[in-house]
């Protein structure tokens, strides 16, 4: 999936007054890209992955994927986006309580209408978690979370998948190990990978790398 | 100071979250103003009982009394003066005057004594004029209001008096009562003089009733304050429950708190003392308005509650309420009670986690998971006890322990249930979005068991009374269309203006059924006998339950007699059984019939029998029975042929839709509890997920991520709260059907002796679960206003990495 971002800005109100976050980014990914996007705490990284996952909007600037700016998208049109077009992972909280592991991970698939459950399967075999499909999110271990979360992700077969800090709690080989999935599991849907990072080391890995600081992209 | 610094420390959570402080006093309020209410209540009718048997019926003396409680000839008390005794003699009875129906009671003023405050309730000066004829009635100014055209004795009216009772002159009594020679009881002075012969002695054949024993009226309405003070604690439980529910998420969410002041050195138990103090605090200002909001409820309540006491068991009750200190005592002490037994768990928790453990407010509730084993067998323990008491039990407390055995089993089986049924559902689901919404419902059911449990039982208590009273009405409407056959009621005010309307009437009507009736002991029970003409009305309109196949015939030939439903059932007659009526005078029982909101016994006798072991019976009464055309026109001649007051030309609808409006006002009192309970057991559910969508975040969030839009969310979180009011008010429906069916099989034959059949009517259960539709959607608003206006920043900050 093709990403396009032109001047794009974002603010916050603080207890302080008013916090600029981005200060204009640009950015370009091309299809099947796997980008790394790293910088300071507080440099804008999480807020520029959630622009891109249609999770909030912009003040200013167009963020253009697939074709269309969904800066413009209403709350609906955007939440179909995410829906069918994002796969997201974050630090934590990824997983939906209530759903066991089995249902976790078909979940988005289903929501996206692309459920699949032989491919389903092979995920939860190459992530190792086969053992675990009855479980629920609190009777799994950090790590094991994020296998699942990745599971889920890559079960709908994304064009774009948005990584927040995937691998920030978990120790280096978890972490290792994590990475590689996705890596490998994106490059082989074709999924253009968009990853949050204080990791020198993982963003090294990926094919390209994007610092962030003050809000604007060296 | 270090503790003060320590209190605001904690104070400060409940600045920060005003409206979980507001949930948990109004719940406390609210607990306590239902109890407090009911309490007051009942002290104000016990008060009335205990004033009514201190004025009336002397009861801080003793009093000798006949055993069988047949007559005492007026002999006894004169051998008893004769032999020194300081007595005094007693005759009671009702006697209607005209339309109106006193409690007469006859007096000797000149030996009663002086202790009893008889003799000083305003006769003073007009003591010759109360003891000579043509004698005087000493009444209260509503009676007398009452007795105002009914009678020609003079009337002294007294403010110390009670309602529907009369003072007169023990002579004067005899002779209204048609009882010369004969006394009810024999009070005993205090002061009595020394070596006088033992009244065992003077008087073998009657026994001595000890000072404030029991009332008649006390032991009759014991089963109606039972009714009461269940309904008060039914709403106090289901307050309780917010209670606990506010409290344990409370303690929860001030872990931090409680760990940081550990860690600066507050004791636990200085900790300890804070929180326990903070509660009293809490559960005294809570109470204080729970203890104003009762008496008000009291206040609104009890002129209908006096209207019952009155229709129901001939209590006489002021409808205005008096502060007594027993009630509103009580209502401070249920509060601290209950808010200390609903924080007990959170306390225990506190002194017993780690110092350092981490709060999970997101997993409070859950540890109701852990128990939910015991809580299935608790359940099935209390069901099946409820069963074993039903087969086996006997009594009014038997039968209030049935209905809270099912109510408390059923309710905590309620969580595992819908526990079930959801699973079931997320099961047989396919759609992804339909399956998480069981999901995360069943996920809900810790936090919400509590309310959820608590609108069940107010639900059931709804269903279940409502059936009763519903089911109640409808019998009695067709009670009294059989038992009020008559198109009209007339009373003579004299006997010689009996007799000319019976010679009046002999060519005007179809029929003439005199409604005569006397006072008598039956098996050591005040009892009426009335006595009936053999008319095809009785054969075709009286509600008989069982009967011989010529019960009528016996009845008119005077070997049998009917016994209404009450006598029957405590008496465990059977047919065939013989009574002993009067002297020599016995006849079998040939039949029973119903006699619904009449608190005594009743025998019905051929009237020929009655007036001829009873000469001297009133024959003031009549039903006419005539064409319905033609009871306007008979109406307004006997107006002019006799100048009889309307009161006392009453025609029959007039009569039915006067029973229908008492019976009305009598179950105002269980209607208006009822909709007190369902508003506790609401704010319950308000407060329950209030409380939740605090926490809902983390569990809607990763949804909204994926593609799920906040409107969607919002619209399935109502459908969520609807789908658990619904859910519960289905599992209600049986409860409430088996709650009616113990009112009616069990409680109501042992505190009144009847039994009513049951029918159902869901049209009134549709407007319950529109009520509770209502409810559900009201205690769903805020938090989904909460969800709907949440900015996507809020929903991040669920995934950020740096909050």
């Amino acid at each position: 999936m093709v990403i396009a971002l032109r001047n794009v800005r974002k603010s916050y109100e603080t207890a302080e007054g008013r916090l600029e976050v981005l200060r204009g980014v640009n950015l370009d990914l091309d299809q099947g890209d796997s980008v790394a996007l790293t910088g300071e705490s507080g440099s804008g990284k999480s807020t520029l992955l959630h622009l891109v996952a249609g999770l909030d909007r912009p003040d200013s600037g167009e963020i253009v994927i697939g074709g269309r700016d969904i800066s413009k998208l209403n709350d609906r049109e955007r939440a179909a986006y995410r829906r069918t077009e994002v796969g997201l992972v974050f630090q934590q909280f990824n997983l939906v309580p209530s759903l066991d592991v089995a249902a976790n991970i078909a979940f988005h698939a289903k929501l996206a209408g692309r459920h699949d459950p032989p491919w389903e399967n092979e995920l939860v075999a190459r992530l190792g978690i086969g053992t675990l499909l009855t479980r629920y999110p609190e009777q799994l271990s950090i790590g094991q979370q994020q296998r699942v979360a990745v599971g889920r992700t890559l079960a709908a077969r994304p064009g774009l998948v948005l990584a927040d800090e995937p691998t920030g709690n978990l120790d280096e080989a978890n972490g290792d190990a994590v990475l590689e999935l996705m890596l490998s599991l994106s490059k082989g849907t074709g999924s253009t990978l968009l990853l949050v990072t204080h990791s020198q080391r993982l963003a090294d890995r990926l094919d390209r790398q994007l610092h962030l600081r003050s809000g604007k992209i060296e | 100071m270090k503790m003060w610094t320590a209190a605001t420390a904690l104070l400060s959570h409940w600045r920060r979250r005003p409206l979980q402080l507001g949930t948990l006093l109004s719940g406390l309020a609210l607990a306590t103003a239902l109890w407090t209410g009911v309490q007051a209540i009942n002290a104000e009718a016990r008060a009335s009982y205990s004033r009514a048997a201190a004025v009336l019926d002397q009861n801080g003396l003793a009093n000798l009394v006949s055993p069988n409680g047949s007559p005492i000839p007026q002999s006894a008390f004169v051998r008893l003066r004769r032999a020194g005794w300081n007595v005094s003699p007693v005759l009671e009875g009702d006697y209607r005057f005209g339309v109106t129906r006193l409690k007469v009671i006859g007096i000797e003023p000149l030996t009663m004594p002086a202790q009893t405050n008889t003799v000083d309730l305003g006769i003073g000066g007009d003591l010759l004029s109360f003891i000579t004829p043509p004698g005087m009635l000493v009444v209260s100014p509503a009676t007398a209001e009452k007795l105002r055209g009914q009678t020609d004795l003079a009337l002294r009216i007294s403010d110390r008096m009670l309602d529907g009772a009369a003072f007169i002159d023990i002579g004067m009594a005899q002779r209204l009562l048609r009882r010369e020679g004969e006394l009810s009881r024999i009070v005993i002075a205090e002061n009595q003089r020394s070596g006088l012969e033992p009244l065992e002695k003077v008087v073998p054949t009657l026994s001595v009733r000890e000072p404030n024993a029991e009332t008649d009226v006390e032991h009759l309405t014991e089963s109606f304050h039972l009714n009461l003070t269940a309904f008060g604690f039914l709403a106090f439980a289901v307050g309780l429950f917010i209670v606990y529910s506010t409290i344990g998420l409370a303690f929860e969410q001030r872990r931090p708190t409680f760990r940081t002041l550990r860690c600066l050195g507050v004791s636990l138990r200085a900790l300890a003392v804070l929180l326990l103090a903070e509660l009293v605090f809490f559960a005294l200002s809570a109470g204080a308005v729970g203890v104003a909001i009762g008496y008000l409820v009291a206040s609104l309540l009890l002129p209908g509650v006096a209207a019952t006491l009155e229709g129901l068991y001939g209590a006489s009750v002021p409808g205005t309420l008096s502060l007594r200190p027993e009630w509103w005592i009580s209502g401070f002490a249920i509060a601290v009670a209950g808010t200390l037994v609903s924080s007990a768990q959170s306390m225990l928790r506190l002194t017993r986690v780690p110092l350092l453990a981490a709060a999970q407010p997101q997993t409070w509730g859950r540890s109701w998971q852990a128990g939910r084993r015991f809580q299935v067998l608790a359940a099935a323990v209390l069901l099946a006890l409820s069963g074993t008491l039903l087969l086996w039990a006997e009594g009014l407390a038997a039968g209030f322990a049935i209905l809270g055995c099912l109510l408390l089993g059923a309710s905590l089986l309620l969580p595992t249930v819908l526990s079930g049924f959801f699973t079931v559902m997320q099961r047989t689901s396919s759609c992804a979005l339909v399956r998480w919404f069981w999901a995360d419902a069943r996920q809900q059911l810790p936090g919400l068991s509590l309310a959820l449990m608590a609108l069940l039982l107010a639900l059931a208590a709804n269903v279940g009374v409502g059936t009763m009273v519903s089911s109640f009405r409808l019998t009695f409407v067709g009670w009294l269309d059989q038992r009020l056959a008559a198109e009209l009621y007339v009373a003579a005010r004299n006997e010689g203006e009996a007799d000319r309307l019976r010679t009046w009437l002999a060519t005007k009507v179809d029929s003439l059924l005199p409604i005569s009736s006397v006072d008598a002991e039956i098996r050591g029970q005040p009892m009426q006998i009335f006595g009936v003409v053999d008319d095809p009305t009785y054969r075709k309109h009286w509600p008989l339950i069982i009967g011989m196949p010529d019960v009528w015939d016996r009845v008119a030939s005077g070997q049998g007699v009917l016994v209404n439903e009450q006598f029957w059932r405590r008496d465990q007659l059977r047919i065939g059984d013989q009574l002993e009526l009067a002297g020599d005078w016995r006849a079998a029982v040939v039949g029973v019939y119903s006699d619904y909101g009449n608190p005594k016994g009743q025998v019905i006798a051929g009237l020929n029998a009655l007036t001829s072991r009873y000469p001297q019976v009133s024959r003031l009464r009549y039903g006419l029975r005539i064409q319905p055309d033609q009871v306007a026109d008979l109406r307004s001649r006997l107006s002019d042929e006799f100048g009889l007051p309307p009161g006392n030309v009453v025609d029959q609808a007039a009569l039915k839709e006067q029973s229908r409006r008492i019976f009305d006002r009598t179950f105002l009192v269980t209607g208006a509890l009822n909709i007190f309970t369902l508003g506790v057991a609401a704010l319950a559910m308000f407060s329950s997920l209030f409380t939740l969508s605090e926490m809902r975040l983390p569990q809607l969030a990763p949804v909204w991520a994926l593609g799920v839009t906040r409107r969607d969310l919002a619209l399935l979180e109502v459908l969520r709260t609807l789908v658990l009011w619904l859910a519960t008010f289905i599992a209600a429906l049986p409860l409430g059907l088996a709650l009616a069916w113990v009112l009616l099989a069990v409680v109501n034959v042992e505190a009144f002796g009847w039994r009513l059949p049951m029918y159902i009517f869901p049209y009134e259960w549709i407007r319950l679960g529109l009520v509770a539709l209502a409810a559900a959607v009201v205690s769903a608003l805020i938090p989904l206003r909460r969800l709907t206006g949440l900015a996507p920043s809020e929903l991040l900050k669920v995934f950020a990495n740096e909050r």
